[in-house]
């Protein structure tokens, strides 16, 4: 399977997520540059974690205006899939590809640490792996990670199962305890929590590794999962 | 030279946590009036002349639905106005 992983100018997790899957997942991957203007050839993309822009005007907001967005919009809209992480999340909600939107955490700093996680919907390409209920371990490190939509996209959000993952304690005032959710397609995820930093017990947890594990077994898969 | 003031500022349903950890630190120095406090971002656009009242209203809307508003949590205002050269 053959990963892009993107790196913006303030990225700071591409080197993360290219390990991961590299290293950890053994999997074709390479690092695509915000000025490239296609991503012909690729079966999945990252939007890696960091400060892109230097999170100048608002978290994600400037990154949207980068060269590779039009090729991004069009892989998403092919029903490709792409996994916003951190930072990777801001950039796809500013750009249109995920409903809402961060702001600041609630409790007033920088939170860095290893955080519970509740799955709620198991049957996506992302969340294959886990089982619905489940309770896994990944680490969060942002100051605006705090999740808000409004009460329709909310409802919409839930009805559609759109909602992935969220918080077992909520650590940044995110309405719904939301840490995870995906487009109505479902093709598209964004996520606050760092799954390619949680891919060995030496980092603190390796629940990341059944997320990717999950898109690998979706790309392979003869019967694909849908999304309802 | 005309001059585009823009102000940008949470909706006002939206919690805006740096405002209240700017508000509580304020309390905490003894400012105990404070009812509501809020932070917002103010943008300065110094125009080149020659563009109609209709032209300038009609970019810097189009400026902040491009790039400078989240219509998801803000809204804006802006004021116009000319100024001499010096």
């Amino acid at each position: 399977m053959k990963f892009a992983v993107l790196a913006f100018p303030g990225s700071n997790c591409e080197k993360d997520s290219f390990y991961a899957l590299k290293d950890v997942l053994e999997e074709d991957v390479t690092l695509v540059s915000y000025q490239a203007e296609s991503l012909a050839g690729f079966d999945a993309v990252v939007v890696p974690g960091g400060f892109s822009y230097g999170d100048y005007l608002r978290s994600g907001a400037l990154a949207r205006f980068a060269p590779i967005i039009p090729a991004l919009k069009g892989f998403a809209g092919a029903g490709k899939p792409v996994l916003g992480i951190c930072n990777g999340f801001q950039i796809l909600t500013e750009a249109g590809l995920l409903p809402g939107s961060l702001q600041k955490n609630t409790a007033g700093k920088f939170i860095c640490r290893q955080q519970k996680l509740v799955v709620i919907n198991a049957q996506t390409p992302f969340s294959s792996r886990y089982q619905a209920g489940q309770v896994i371990t990944l680490p969060i490190a942002h100051g605006d990670g705090n999740y808000y939509a409004d009460e329709e996209t909310l409802q919409e959000l839930e009805a559609n199962g759109q909602i992935i993952f969220t918080y077992q304690d909520n650590p940044n005032g995110s309405v719904k305890n939301i840490a995870g959710i995906t487009n109505q397609a479902g093709n598209v995820l964004g996520m606050m929590p760092h799954p390619e930093r949680g891919v060995e017990e030496i980092l603190g947890s390796a629940d990341g590794i059944q997320l990717f594990q999950s898109l690998i077994d979706f790309f392979t898969a003869d019967e694909v999962i849908v999304h309802e | 030279m005309t001059v585009v003031k823009i102000f940008v500022n949470y909706k006002d349903s939206i919690l805006n946590p740096e405002a209240e950890t700017i508000k509580k630190a304020l309390g905490r120095l003894g400012y105990q009036n404070i009812a509501e406090l809020k932070v917002g971002k103010s943008f300065e656009l110094t125009l080149a002349d020659g563009l109609t009242q209709e032209q300038i209203k009609s970019e810097v809307n189009e400026i902040c639905d491009q790039m400078l508003v989240n219509y998801n949590m803000e809204k804006y205002r802006y004021e116009i106005s000319e100024t001499e050269v010096i």
